[in-house]
C-alpha cells in the first residue's frame, strides 16, 4: 500500500482555538433548564394558578383552602391527569391520540360492572364487590386499555397511517363498544374501590399521583424511555443508530391505551358508578393538559411530569372561574382565552431563555 | 494513471452488482465495490453518482433491489444499521442523524447507557462516560451536557463521528465528513482516520475536495452514474474529473470579467449586525467581490442581515445610492437583493414539493394574473431554467428532495434568476456540490457579472474565492480585517489574514 504522500497539505496549520471553549461551559442547571424549559415554565404556571386560586377562594370563602380542597381537587383531577400522561406519551412519538376520550369511555363503563363482578354474576348485590373482583376488575380494565393502544399502534406502526387519522376512528369505535358495555349511566363501585383511588376524606390520590411521578421519573431513564424521545426527535436519525423503531412506538401507544384505562378506573372511583360517555370530553383536555404542560405537538420535546402540572394548571383554571363567579356558560371561553394566553406566554418565555447571544 | 491490479487482500466488505433505483431512477446500476482492513479508501464522484447510496446499502441502512453484500468474506443481509454494527461496520451519514432536542451525552450513548443497580439508565454516568470518550478522541471542546440543538454545525458533525468512531469499527464508512467541518477539525478527523486506518479499520469516505482525497487516501474509486468506473492507487486531479465527468474538463475556474467601473449598487457604513462589527463596503455593479475568512466570524450573519432574515442593529445600507431599511426577505426582494444559502435544504427549498413548484416561487406573482397562476407560463420558464443550467431530473413535477445535492442548489439558484435580482449574496453555494456542477455554477457567476449585476460571494473554499473574485475583503471577528486584490488575490494569503493576528501575536 502507497504511504502517504510527503507533500504538505493545501490547509495551513492553525494555532489552537481562541475561545477557549471548554472554560465557558455552561453549569448543568442551564442545560436542564434548555432542555425542560416546558417543565419549568408548567411548574411556574401551576404556582401562579395556585396562588391565584387561594386569592379568589379566600375572597370568596373567608378562609384558606385546606386539606380538604387538597384532597378534592387531586381526586378530581387524577382522571385528566392520567389521560394527559397517556397523551404524552403517544405525542413524545410525534403522534397524537386522539382516542384517550374513547378509551376512557370504554374502560370507564367496563370499571363499572367488573370491579363488583357484576359482569359475571360474582356478586349478591351490585357494589360490593370483594377484594378478588376488585384486582380482577382492575386488571382486565388496564388489559382493555393496553388493547386499544395495542390496536392503535398497530395500526399507526405497521399500517403506516397517519396517527391523527387512526386514532379519529378508533375513538368512534371504543366510544361505540363503550354503549354496548354500558348502554346506560350506572353499574356501581365499590366503597372500598373509592376510598382506595380516591379517597375524599383521606389523601391517598396524592399518594398515586408521586407514584405516577416516580414511575414517570423510572420510564424516563429506561432504553425505551430514551426510544420515545429518540422517535420524537428524529426517527429516521433513531433508527440509524439502531433503536427499534417500530416495536418502541407501538409500545408506546400501549402505555399509552394502559394510562387511559387507569384514567378510566380513577373517574369510576370518583363518580362511584359509570357513564360510558363520561371520557369524551378527556380527548381536547387531554391535549390541553399536555399542551400546557410544555409538551411539543412535534413530538420529543416534554415530559409526563410537565403533562401532570398542565392538568393540574387547567383544573385550576376551572376552579378559579368558579370562585371568581363567572358565569358557567362563559366558562370554555375563558379557558380558551388562558390556553391561548398560557401558550403564547410559554413559547416567548421559552425563546427567550434558549437565545445563545 | 495506474489501475489496480488483482486484490492484495480479503476484502473487509464487499458489494458485488449492488443496483438500486428511486421512482425510476438508477441510482445505482450494477456496482460494485470492496474495502480491505487497514486502507484508508476514498470514493469519489459527482453529485448523483451513487456514492451516497452505495454506502447506505454497505451500511445496512437501505436495501440494494439485487446485488450482494459480505462482510469478512461471508454474504450477509442486513436488516437495519443495528445488524451492520453488530458486524462492526458503522458509518456517518451524509445527513446528520444527531437527535437534536437531546444531549450530546445521550446521542453519544444511546443504546450502551450505563445502568444503576437498579437497571436504570444513570445519567450522571453517562455524562461522564461521554465527557470521556470526548476526550479520548480529542473533541473535549464540545460540552456533553448541551442540546444538539445549540451546538453549532461542525460540533455536530464532529459528534456524529465521534459517536461511529468510538464504538472501534473494523469497518467504517464516512459519508462528506468534512462538509460541515472547519479546517482545525478536518486536521483531528484526519488524525482520528490514519489512527483507525493503522489499528486495521477499512475505511471508505468521500469528498469533493481534491487535497483531502491526496493527503489521505491510499486508494480512490471513481463512480459516475451509478457504477465503479475504477480503482486506483494514484490518481492526478485531472483524470479524476475525466472520469467523473466522462468528459474533459478545461479550467475549473472560468475567466473572470474585466473589473468594472465604480458603479455602486451596494455600499454599507458602520454596519453593525449580531456578530458583525462595523462593516463599511462597497459593491460595484458588475462586481464579484469575494468574502473571506474563517467559519463563525461573521459572513454568515452579514449575509442574513443584509437580506433582512436576521436583524441589523446599527449602520446605514444604500442600495443603488438610496439609503434603505431591509426588515424582512420581502423588502430585500423589492431592492432587488437574492440570497442564496449553502443549506439548501433547510433554509432554500421546499423539499417536498415539485422542482417546477420550487422553481417559480419568486416569480409567482409576476405569473398570476387576477391572483391565478398561469400554469402554462409557469411550466415554460420552469423547463427553461432546467435547461438552461442543465439540472438534472425526471420531470418537472418531480420532489426537489429527490434531487441530488448539486441540482438541488441549480435550482435553488435558479429561482433567483428567474426573479432577476441586481445584487446577488450567495453563501458558500458550491459545499457539498461535485466539480462539474461547480464550474458551471462559476459560469453562471461570470455571466451575472458580465451583465452587470453585483455579486457578494462568501466560501469556505479560500482557493474558489481567489478564482473568481475581482476583490477579497476578509473577515475576523466580525470586522473586516483586510482587503485583498490584484496579484494578492491567493489562495494562501486569504486564509492568512483570515489568522494574521494570531500567528503575529
Amino acid at each position: 500500500m502507497p504511504k502517504l504522500s510527503s507533500r504538505p497539505p493545501c490547509v495551513i496549520e492553525l494555532p489552537p482555538e481562541p475561545r477557549a471553549v471548554s472554560d465557558n461551559r455552561r453549569p448543568r442547571w442551564v442545560h436542564r433548564l434548555a432542555q425542560e424549559a416546558g417543565l419549568f415554565l408548567a411548574a411556574t404556571m401551576l404556582g401562579i394558578a395556585v396562588i391565584l386560586y387561594c386569592v379568589v377562594f379566600l375572597i370568596a370563602q373567608r378562609h384558606l383552602p385546606g386539606g380538604f380542597e387538597l384532597t378534592s381537587t387531586v381526586n378530581s383531577t387524577l382522571p385528566l391527569v392520567l389521560a394527559a400522561v397517556a397523551q404524552t406519551l403517544v405525542v413524545l412519538t410525534r403522534g397524537i391520540d386522539l382516542s384517550v376520550g374513547g378509551v376512557i369511555d370504554l374502560t370507564n363503563g367496563l370499571a363499572a360492572i367488573t370491579l363488583d363482578g357484576s359482569a359475571w354474576g360474582h356478586a349478591g348485590q351490585p357494589g360490593t364487590g370483594s377484594i378478588g373482583t376488585m384486582i380482577l376488575g382492575s386488571l382486565l380494565v388496564l388489559a382493555v386499555g393496553g388493547v386499544c393502544g395495542l390496536i392503535n399502534g398497530l395500526l399507526v406502526t405497521l399500517g403506516r397511517l397517519q396517527p391523527i387519522l387512526v386514532t379519529l376512528a378508533t375513538l368512534s369505535i371504543f366510544q361505540g363498544i363503550a354503549i354496548r358495555v354500558l348502554p346506560q349511566p350506572g353499574g356501581a363501585v365499590p366503597q372500598g374501590y373509592t376510598n382506595l383511588l380516591a379517597n375524599p376524606n383521606w389523601p391517598t390520590s396524592v399518594l398515586w399521583l408521586v407514584a405516577l411521578a416516580v414511575m414517570w421519573w423510572m420510564f424516563r431513564r429506561t432504553r425505551f424511555g430514551v426510544g420515545v424521545y429518540a422517535i420524537g426527535n428524529d426517527a429516521a436519525g433513531a433508527a440509524a443508530i439502531g433503536v427499534p423503531v417500530a416495536s418502541v412506538r407501538i409500545l408506546a401507544y400501549v402505555l399509552g391505551g394502559v394510562c387511559s384505562g387507569a384514567a378510566g378506573l380513577f373517574l369510576a372511583a370518583t363518580a362511584t358508578a359509570g357513564d360510558a360517555t363520561a371520557g369524551n370530553t378527556y380527548t381536547l383536555t387531554s391535549i390541553v393538559a399536555a399542551v400546557l404542560g410544555g409538551v411539543s405537538l412535534f413530538g420529543g420535546r416534554g415530559s409526563g411530569i410537565g403533562a401532570i402540572f398542565g392538568a393540574f394548571v387547567s383544573s385550576m383554571i376551572v376552579n378559579i372561574l368558579f370562585f371568581a363567579h363567572i358565569d358557567p356558560l362563559y366558562q370554555s371561553f375563558y379557558e380558551g382565552v388562558f390556553l391561548i394566553a398560557a401558550v403564547v406566554l410559554v413559547g416567548g418565555i421559552g425563546h427567550l431563555l434558549r437565545r445563545r447571544y | 494513471m495506474a489501475e489496480l491490479d488483482g486484490v492484495q487482500a480479503e476484502p473487509a466488505i464487499e458489494g458485488r452488482g449492488l443496483s438500486r433505483s428511486y421512482g425510476g431512477v438508477h441510482a445505482l446500476n450494477d456496482a460494485s465495490m470492496s474495502a480491505v482492513a487497514g486502507e484508508v479508501h476514498a470514493l469519489v464522484g459527482e453529485n448523483g453518482a451513487g456514492k451516497s447510496t452505495l454506502i447506505k446499502i454497505l451500511g445496512g441502512r437501505t436495501r440494494a433491489d439485487t446485488g450482494t453484500v459480505s462482510v469478512g468474506g461471508r454474504e450477509v443481509k442486513f436488516a437495519g444499521p443495528d445488524a451492520a454494527h453488530r458486524l462492526g461496520v458503522w458509518t456517518v451519514f451524509q445527513e446528520l442523524t444527531l437527535l437534536p432536542w437531546m444531549s450530546v451525552a445521550e446521542n453519544l450513548m444511546i443504546g450502551r447507557e450505563p445502568r444503576s443497580r437498579l437497571g436504570l439508565i444513570d445519567r450522571r454516568g453517562m455524562e461522564r462516560r461521554a465527557e470521556d470518550t470526548l476526550a479520548a478522541l480529542g473533541a473535549e471542546h464540545i460540552d456533553p451536557l448541551a442540546l444538539v440543538e445549540d451546538i453549532p454545525l461542525s460540533q455536530r458533525q464532529t459528534v456524529e463521528i465521534v459517536r461511529a468512531i468510538s464504538y472501534e469499527p473494523d469497518i467504517l464508512f464516512l459519508d462528506e465528513p468534512t462538509s460541515s467541518l472547519v479546517e482545525r477539525e478536518v486536521v483531528w478527523l484526519f488524525g482520528q482516520i490514519r489512527r483507525l486506518r493503522d489499528r486495521g479499520t477499512a475505511l471508505v469516505f468521500t469528498s469533493h475536495r481534491w487535497n483531502e482525497i491526496r493527503d489521505i487516501a491510499d486508494r480512490i474509486t471513481v463512480f459516475r452514474s451509478g457504477r465503479n468506473v475504477g480503482t486506483f492507487k494514484e490518481l492526478p486531479e485531472d483524470d479524476a474529473v475525466t472520469l467523473m465527468t466522462g468528459r474533459r474538463l478545461e479550467a475549473l475556474y472560468p475567466q473572470r470579467p474585466p473589473p468594472p467601473p465604480a458603479v455602486p449598487a451596494l455600499a454599507l457604513k458602520s454596519y453593525n449586525a449580531r456578530g458583525v462589527r462595523d462593516v463599511s463596503l462597497e459593491l460595484r455593479k458588475g462586481e464579484i467581490l469575494g468574502l473571506g475568512g474563517l467559519a463563525g466570524h461573521g459572513h454568515r450573519e452579514l449575509f442574513f442581515s443584509l437580506f433582512g432574515a436576521e436583524k441589523m442593529i446599527a449602520g446605514t445600507v444604500e442600495v443603488g445610492g438610496k439609503a434603505v431599511r431591509i426588515r424582512n426577505p420581502r423588502e430585500a426582494m423589492r431592492h432587488g437583493i437574492a440570497l442564496v444559502p449553502e443549506d439548501r435544504k433547510t433554509e432554500g427549498l421546499l423539499l417536498a414539493m415539485s422542482v417546477r413548484d420550487n422553481a417559480t416561487l419568486a416569480v409567482l406573482r409576476r405569473l398570476a394574473r387576477f391572483s391565478i397562476l398561469r400554469h402554462v407560463r409557469e411550466r415554460q420558464l420552469a423547463q427553461g431554467l432546467i435547461d438552461r443550467l442543465r439540472v438534472r431530473t425526471p420531470g418537472l413535477s418531480n420532489p426537489v428532495g429527490a434531487l441530488s445535492g448539486g441540482n438541488q442548489q441549480k435550482v435553488l439558484l435558479g429561482r433567483w434568476l428567474l426573479a432577476e435580482p441586481n445584487i446577488f449574496l450567495l453563501y458558500d453555494v458550491t459545499r457539498g456540490v461535485d466539480v462539474a456542477t461547480k464550474h458551471e455554477i462559476y459560469e453562471l457567476i461570470m455571466r451575472l457579472a458580465k451583465e452587470g449585476r453585483a455579486i457578494m460571494l462568501y466560501s469556505s473554499d479560500a482557493e474558489e474565492l481567489a478564482h473568481l473574485s475581482h476583490r477579497v475583503l476578509v473577515m475576523r471577528e466580525g470586522r473586516i480585517a483586510a482587503e485583498l486584490s490584484g496579484a494578492e488575490l491567493d489562495a494562501e494569503i486569504i486564509v492568512s489574514a483570515a489568522v494574521r493576528d494570531r500567528i503575529a501575536t
